[in-house]
């Protein structure tokens, strides 16, 4: 089904007979969906976009690179900076923002900027029943009822399905620099990068790659104040200041012609590397740090459980790339505790009282 | 406004009840009192009192959890209350319910400078947050106008904002995690001192649920490092419209203040006059602020002060000393409380496109004349979070109905230009019956429903927040 607005879309919901398969540009497959497939591709264009508002509103399947380049035109940027999971994963076509909100795809920028999360301004969407809904709206501040506009960011399509998402946009800096550390070893790392985030220099991102032996600390901003801040960084961290893609943080390139699984953990930055340790003693063949320790990459042996890395850490762990079996084997979402797990089947149960949406997924 | 009639059942029950919670809780910290529950008949919306039947000053998690536990099982209702600063009656009790007030839980838990957070009960102030960290130089970026007064729990509740969020974000963007306890007086965590808790969003969903799904007894919160400097410009107009264009062209310009602030001549005088803040006398005042080194600040400042003489302004001063910008600052976040000196007032809160500050302005002073009240406007210009103050006489019959009216109207003006009721305020009671101007019916039951989840037996702040009619069903279900 290719619903081609959002009527169409809450028809096809309401009418459905099966489980629904949600799919954007089918650019993320992360776990087994049971179900008819349902494109979003068919509800898509910008329906609004005020850069002196600093706001854009698009219809949910509409494809990431038209957002990114309506927004260049204005010398704007979608603020956390959007994952690419198509090299890691293997994936082709075009990656939608519908997409991009379901599964809260943030990237680097993330430390700073705030999750897509806290980009979303507002939702509209389907729910299981077939009802169209909205959330928020299109201005910054918004407290009217209850936020299910963040409820709707990372829940995978599992509670209604996205026909349009409105976000609060930024000003593309005039600048920016990455003042690298050679040498360091994860805990120097991490201890380097929380001393660059602990500075009153505003770094938006911070990674450490073990394989290269790269620490890397990022500022943007006007020209003059980002020449001011990476020399200060350079003379703090001892390092100086490169060329760096940030995609190759922000889509996980290392791990992507490479065998095996791989797995995403959230913890605290000085908890990473204790973790790293971790899943290394566990088998891991590599991991990669971003957001200054606290998001880990592991690159591990296939059908492997990486979990028990996590005994004594706070924080969670998804396996973001796995063949099906594995996924059949291992819980591709992180389990909850007792009482948040009744609470988000809850949640799901109002939503979706059928159980139609992207079975499988969450919980 | 009307509250749902108090169960007769309940204040029957009165002795019962109090015997119950005083067997939970230190000597105290329950008051049953008729006198003394007198101070918890309202809040900052003081136009509407009620005391409750009980107030309980729990110190705890565990306390917390008794004392729901206890009104779970008796089917009494229970208001949380921060600080009692609500603008918009969250914490305005029923005769039948106990207040939660959560002054006595103060303490800082945790301090974490490497991963940049701090732990803390949530009955701690705003700025008092700020001042467990000031030492090593951080800062908890929210900041209310009444950041000396409220509470951290209050803040979560109504997901508060404040001058500074154009760049630091609200509430829901500086809160990693809270341990809540829900009507039943079940425990929970969610989140912590890592970002993004797995599965769906309840961080984001509580944040901003006026107290309604459950109860945050500590949080955990983002905190940052101060910038090096920071300085305040003042610019004037002769003309609301024109200060409204010039915080558009700022924005569009590819440079974002940490704050823009507008305010216009009846506020700016009542504010000089109350402080005296060394504000010029003008139609419309910006304060716009930068932060950065100082190199930094001059760079910004002299690409926002060309901007703003492209539109004439009156007046051009950049703050010349820490006590210039203290004294700026000070005059802006007293702005509420000077009003209140000249007169009784009715505060709003609706947020509109940048883009409609103009057009909204304009159309605010024309019903003005058409209501005969006085109105002065100051707010959070960057991110279009109007507070227009209506002026009115509590003591005149009539005229707390007259401003009410005129405020209905001009909040569902800001959800016609594409905005909404309330930015940061929150809904309480004071615009509960405009929610249908917002959202439909089903978008209202997809709401309630989360209630449902939470708070099965609807105990918990009931008659907050949704329409009493809408909601009626579910809280005798």
């Amino acid at each position: 089904m290719t619903p081609t607005d959002e009527k169409e879309l809450a028809e096809a919901i309401a009418s459905a007979k099966t489980p629904l398969a949600i799919v954007g540009g089918g650019t993320r497959q992360i776990g087994h969906v049971e179900g008819e497939p349902l494109h979003t591709g068919g509800l898509s264009g910008i329906t609004l976009y005020e850069p002196g508002a600093l706001t854009l509103v698009a219809r949910a399947g509409t494809p990431v690179s038209e957002i990114r380049a309506a927004l260049a035109a204005e010398n704007q940027r979608l603020p956390f900076e959007p994952v690419d999971l198509r090299p890691l994963q293997g994936t082709t076509g075009e990656p939608t923002i519908g997409g991009i909100v379901a599964t809260n795809a943030s990237g680097p920028r993330r430390i700073q900027a705030g999750a897509c999360r806290d980009s979303l301004i507002g939702v509209r969407f389907v729910n299981g029943q077939g009802h169209i809904l909205k959330n928020g709206g299109r201005v910054m501040k918004n407290v009217t009822g209850y936020d299910l506009v963040k409820l709707m960011a990372g829940s995978y399509g599992t509670l209604g399905v996205l026909s349009e998402v409105s976000f609060k946009v930024l000003p593309a800096p005039e600048a920016s620099a990455t003042v690298m550390v050679e040498g360091l070893d994860d805990a120097q790392a991490i201890a380097a990068l929380a001393d660059a985030l602990g500075s009153p220099f505003d770094v938006n991102a911070a990674a450490h790659i073990p394989a290269t032996g790269q620490t890397l600390a990022r500022v943007e901003g006007l020209e003059g104040s980002v020449k001011y801040r990476a020399a200060e960084l350079e003379k703090r961290l001892g390092g100086k200041t490169v060329d760096f893609d940030w995609s190759t943080i922000r889509d996980v390139k290392p791990f992507a012609d490479r065998k095996g699984d791989v797995w995403r953990f959230s913890v605290k930055p000085s908890d990473g590397p204790r973790l790293g340790a971790a899943l290394r003693g566990l088998g891991a063949c590599d991991v990669i740090y971003d957001w200054a320790g606290g998001l880990l990459w592991a690159l591990t042996p296939a059908g492997k459980n990486m979990r028990p890395a996590l005994e004594g850490i706070a924080g969670h762990a998804t396996l973001i790339r796995a063949d099906d079996a594995t996924r059949a084997n291992l819980p591709v979402f992180h389990p909850e505790a007792a009482p948040i797990a009744r609470i988000s089947a809850a949640l799901r149960a109002k939503f979706d009282p059928r159980g139609i949406l992207n079975k499988g997924l969450m919980g | 406004m009307e509250l749902p009639i108090p169960d007769s059942g309940i204040l029957a029950r009165k002795q019962q009840i109090v015997t119950r919670l005083q067997s939970v809780l230190p000597e105290g910290a329950v008051i049953a009192d008729e006198q003394e529950v007198k101070a918890y008949e309202c809040d900052a919306l003081s136009a509407y009192r009620c005391p409750p039947l009980v107030a309980v000053l729990p110190a705890n998690t565990e306390e917390v959890a008794a004392v729901l536990k206890i009104c779970h099982d008796e089917g009494v209702p229970v208001v949380p209350r921060g600080s009692g600063t609500s603008l918009a009656g969250g914490a305005l009790p029923t005769a039948d319910s106990v207040i939660l007030g959560v002054s006595r839980l103060n303490r800082v838990l945790e301090t974490n400078y490497d991963d940049r957070y701090i732990r803390v009960q949530s009955g701690r102030t705003n700025l008092s947050v700020t001042g467990a960290v000031e030492a090593m130089d951080f800062f908890y970026a929210p900041d209310p106008s009444s950041q000396l007064a409220c509470a951290i729990a209050g803040n979560i509740a109504m997901n508060s904002g404040g001058a500074h969020c154009l760049k630091y974000g609200v509430t829901t963007n500086n809160l990693m995690g809270v341990t809540m306890v829900t009507m039943e007086g079940e425990v929970i965590e969610i989140g912590g001192g890592h970002l993004d808790a797995a599965g769906y969003d309840l961080l984001g969903l509580i944040t901003g649920s006026e107290g309604q799904l459950g109860v945050v007894t500590e949080a955990t919160l983002r905190i940052l490092h101060k910038p090096e400097g920071a300085r305040p410009v003042l610019i004037g107009f002769d003309s609301n419209e024109v200060a409204g264009a010039c915080v558009s062209d700022i924005i569009k310009a590819g440079i974002l203040p940490v704050a823009i602030e507008f305010m216009d001549r009846p506020v700016i005088r009542a504010a000089e006059k109350f402080v005296g803040a060394g504000y010029p006398d003008v139609e419309a005042l910006l304060i716009v602020e930068v932060e950065g080194s100082e190199a930094e600040i001059t760079e910004q400042l002299e690409k926002i002060k060309a901007i703003a003489r492209s539109h004439n302004p009156v007046e051009l001063r950049e703050s010349q000393s820490a006590e210039e910008s203290a004294n700026i600052w000070k005059g802006r976040k007293a702005a509420f409380g000077a009003m209140g000196q000249i007169n009784d007032y009715m505060c709003l809160d609706g947020t509109i496109p940048v883009s409609q500050l103009p057009l909204v302005l304009k159309r605010i002073t024309e019903m003005s004349e058409k209501y005969g009240l006085g109105v002065g406007n100051v707010f959070h210009a960057g991110d279009g979070n109007m507070h227009p103050l209506i002026l009115y006489d509590a003591n005149k019959p009539g005229d707390l109905e007259l401003a009410e009216k005129f405020g209905a109207d001009i909040l569902t003006l800001c959800v016609e230009v594409g905005g909404c009721l309330t930015g940061e305020h929150g809904v309480g009671i004071e615009k509960r019956d405009l929610m249908g101007v917002q959202y439909t019916p089903d978008d209202i039951a997809a709401q309630m429903d989360v209630k449902d989840v939470f708070d099965p037996k609807w105990l918990l702040n009931p008659a907050k927040v949704f329409p009493l009619e809408d909601t009626e069903s579910r809280r005798v279900a």
